[in-house]
Parts: structure tokens; sequence; C-alpha cells
């Protein structure tokens, strides 16, 4: 029994140990604890996406969660995407290229969502991409900027991969 | 909001389970995949003492072959529809009806028992359970007993498991061969719960001029899924056709009583129940060969 646990875990590549309250959800635990502000909350109930992140290479929302469920798991922010010296991730390059995104609320839920997309489909159609997107919402690009910025990122993926 | 203050317990076994459970039953939730519970508590809707998070125990992620069919433990994720070979080889309904369960990152954590248990009458899979005869395994002090599908379901997020009890498996009997299913739905978004839908099975006679089995039930029409037995004995017996399954349709639109509420009226649900009865039995009749 308790209301707070200490909770050992893996968050872009680095080891996190720690205490958290039993009811704090992951998303929050994130912000408010391991200051990984990249994550937005927004609905909070797990309609809106903005939360997404990776658990164990599968997207999640993070609102849905108890941090102390992430106990032992390998987590993946939308801080994880980029080099450490800036560099943009494919998948945020092409966002940027296609203006996937204006006001910018929802972009990290959808690059984390696409970056699961895409390492298991890398060629999706759009049909797949609707499909997984669909999950997340944006309520400034009417989607179609996003959609071609998923498109030009499995592109370039793809061309990274053939070439390396 | 944020979830309120609770004791939270993960046990690895069982029996640790059950025992916590008969000890703070009425005052206890159980905590699977979270995407029905966590919403409930970050809304504070639910305010529980104790959350009870099954996800540790052992023995519950599996998916395992049952008779011809499929036994699918408490922890197994909503995913294993799409990805797990067993499911889709014995359960192609299952495997084809997920694109209408939420997305694909509510899917990765959402469970197949929770959403069974969570009994939402809009869900799919309350309504898939029922129309595939499965059966639910309770888990409780004095051991385990199945309960059918369809007396599990008694009203609106209510089944008839006890307070002491845990969903630990659901079966799903292979259904025949020769039966062909179609589900179908309306929604305001893709992935939404449904405004309505419906699980349909036909099987015809091996010179296809007979219908000799239905199967129609319908979520988010009614409390619980319901079956509307009316409309498949109508069926049976009668050559597969626009005029058997017109019939069928306009049964089952006046049997269905669905409700009022900010996402539709009763009316719009009736008709809308009765136009997806003769689309998805066409998709059945098309699946065994018809036109």
């Amino acid at each position: 029994m308790a209301t707070t646990r200490a909770i050992k875990l893996r968050i872009n590549g680095a080891d996190y140990e720690g205490t958290v309250e039993a009811r704090k959800t992951l998303v929050d635990f994130l912000r408010e604890d391991l200051n990984l502000c990249g994550t937005n909350v927004g609905c909070e109930h797990g309609v809106c996406g903005a939360c997404t992140i990776l658990m164990n290479g599968e997207a999640i929302r993070a609102c849905l969660m108890l941090a102390v469920q992430a106990e032992g798991a390998e987590l993946m922010t939308v801080e994880g995407l980029a080099k450490p010296e800036g560099e943009l991730h494919p998948i945020q390059q092409a966002f940027r290229d296609k203006h996937g995104l204006q006001c910018g609320f929802c972009t990290p839920g959808f690059l984390m969502t696409t970056y699961e997309l895409l390492q298991k489909h890398p060629n999706p159609s759009e049909e797949e991409i609707k499909e997984w997107l669909s999950g997340n919402l944006c309520r400034c690009t009417g989607y179609q900027d996003i959609l071609e910025s998923v498109k030009l990122a499995a592109e370039r993926l793809r061309g990274t991969v053939s070439a390396a | 909001m944020k979830p309120p203050r609770f004791d939270y317990y993960d046990p690895r076994s069982l029996e640790e389970a059950t025992r916590l459970l008969q000890v703070h039953q009425g005052d206890c939730r159980i905590l699977s995949g979270g995407q029905s519970l966590m919403p409930l508590l970050n809304m504070r809707l639910a305010r529980p003492k104790v959350v009870l998070d099954i996800n540790r125990i052992d023995g519950l992620h599996d998916v395992k072959l049952w008779n011809d069919g499929v036994a699918i433990g408490a922890g197994v994720r909503q995913r294993a529809l799409e990805t797990d070979r067993l499911i889709a080889q014995r359960l192609p309904l299952l495997h084809t009806a997920v694109e209408h369960l939420g997305h694909p990152q509510i899917r990765s954590r959402g469970t197949i028992c929770g959403s069974l248990a969570h009994a939402d009458p809009a869900a799919e899979l309350p309504a898939l359970a029922m129309a595939l005869g499965a059966e639910m395994v309770a888990t409780g002090p004095q051991g385990n007993r199945t309960i059918t599908a369809d007396a599990f379901y008694v009203s609106y997020f209510t089944t008839t498991l006890a307070p002491n009890e845990i969903l630990t498996e659901v079966r799903f009997p292979a259904p025949r061969k020769d039966m062909a299913w179609s589900l179908l739905e309306v929604s305001r978004r893709h992935g939404d719960f449904a405004l309505v839908g419906i699980v349909a099975g036909m099987r015809v006679d091996s010179s296809r001029r007979s219908i000799q089995e239905a199967r129609l039930v319908y979520f988010g029409v009614g409390p619980t899924p319901v079956r509307v037995k009316e409309a498949e004995e109508a069926l049976v017996g009668k050559p597969p056709g626009d005029s058997a399954f017109q019939a069928a349709a306009e049964k089952a639109s006046r049997q269905l009583d669905p409700s009022n509420d900010i996402h539709a009226s009763a009316e719009y649900r009736r008709s809308v129940a009765g136009a997806l009865t003769r689309r998805a039995l066409s998709q059945a009749w098309q699946k065994l060969g018809g036109n």
C-alpha cells in the first residue's frame, strides 16, 4: 500500500530513479518532475492526443497512465527526437518544410505517433497515415499539411535507410 | 483535472489481487489498460479509495488456444487484435473489427477484457462478445466461474461481476466456418464510440437458397448490447436477398428502443439501425458468394 512510490525507468536514453505520488499521471510526471515540458497536456481524458509519447516503442496517451505504471519502461518523448546538438529529426524537418503545424500545441503528439507509424510502416498508404493520425487532433492546420509532412518524412527516412 | 488521492496496489499474483479486492470491495477500482478508468479518475467522476493495478500479475497476458477458439487474458492489449496470429486465424471478425476500436494510441494500452468489463453500451467488444457467444471467466475468493456474454451485461456500465471478482479471461469459441460476419457502425469521427453499430452474422444452406441462421447484435442503442432475436428469426428459411434483409431491418428498427441524447435522437438511431442491418446482411451475403 502506498500513496507514493519509488520508480525507475529509462527516458530518451537516460536512466531515472525517484519517488512519485501514485496518483500522478505520466504526463504530469514528465513535465513537473523531469522538466520535460515538450509533451503537452491537452484534454486530460484521452481524446486529443497532445500527450502522445512512446512507451517501449508504442505510442500511448501519457495522460491515461499513472507514472508509477511506467516502472521499468523505456520511454521516448519529443525531446528524444532531435540530435543533442540541435539537428532536427527527419520527421521534425518534414513538418517544418511542409508547414505541418501552425500553433504547434498538438505537434509533439503528432511527431511521436508518426515516429511509431514510420518505424512499423516505412511506406504507409494514405489510408494508413489517416488511421494512425486519427487519434491526434489539430485545430489549426486542417490536417492536409500534416499528411504531406508525414509522406515527406517517410520518403526521406526510406532514402536515408537505403543510402546508408 | 487530476486524479484524487488513492492507495495504489500492484500485486504480482492473482491470489493477492483477489484478497485485496475482497478487503477493499466497494471502494476499489481495478486498473488494467486505464483507457476508461483514467479519464474517470482525471475528471474525478470516480473517486475510489483504492486502485488495484492488475498489470503486473503473471499469467494474464496470454492469448491461448481454447477448444477451437481463443482465450484472451485480462492483460492482453487491444493491439493484439491486430498483431496476434491466433486471433487473426481463429477470429477474423475480431481481427478486422479492430479499425473501429479507438485509435492506435488507445489500443496500445487498452485491454480487451477491460473494455468488456467496463460495459460501455456503445463499445464494439461487448457486442462482438455477445454475437460470437463468448464467455467471461470471473475470478473471486472462491475461485473461477464462467458467465456467458448474454448473462454478463445488465445495464449501462454494469455487469454481473461481483464487487469481489475480477474478469481474468474471455473465451471466444471459433465461429462456424460457413458463417459470414460483418461489423458496421456510424460514428461522428473515425475511432469514436458508435452512435449505432451492428454485428451481423449469417449462414445459408448448401444450395444457398435459404438462410439457415442469423445473428444480429446492436450497440449504442440501449443500456447493453442488444440482440434482436425476432429479426434473426424473421430471416431463417427466407431466400437471402434484399427483401429478406429489408424485412429484418424493419423488425429490428421497431424492436430497438434507443435513447435520445446530445449525440443523436432515438428516431435517427432507429433509422440508422435499419440501414446498417440491410448493409451488414448484404455484406455477409457477399462474403458467402451471393450478390
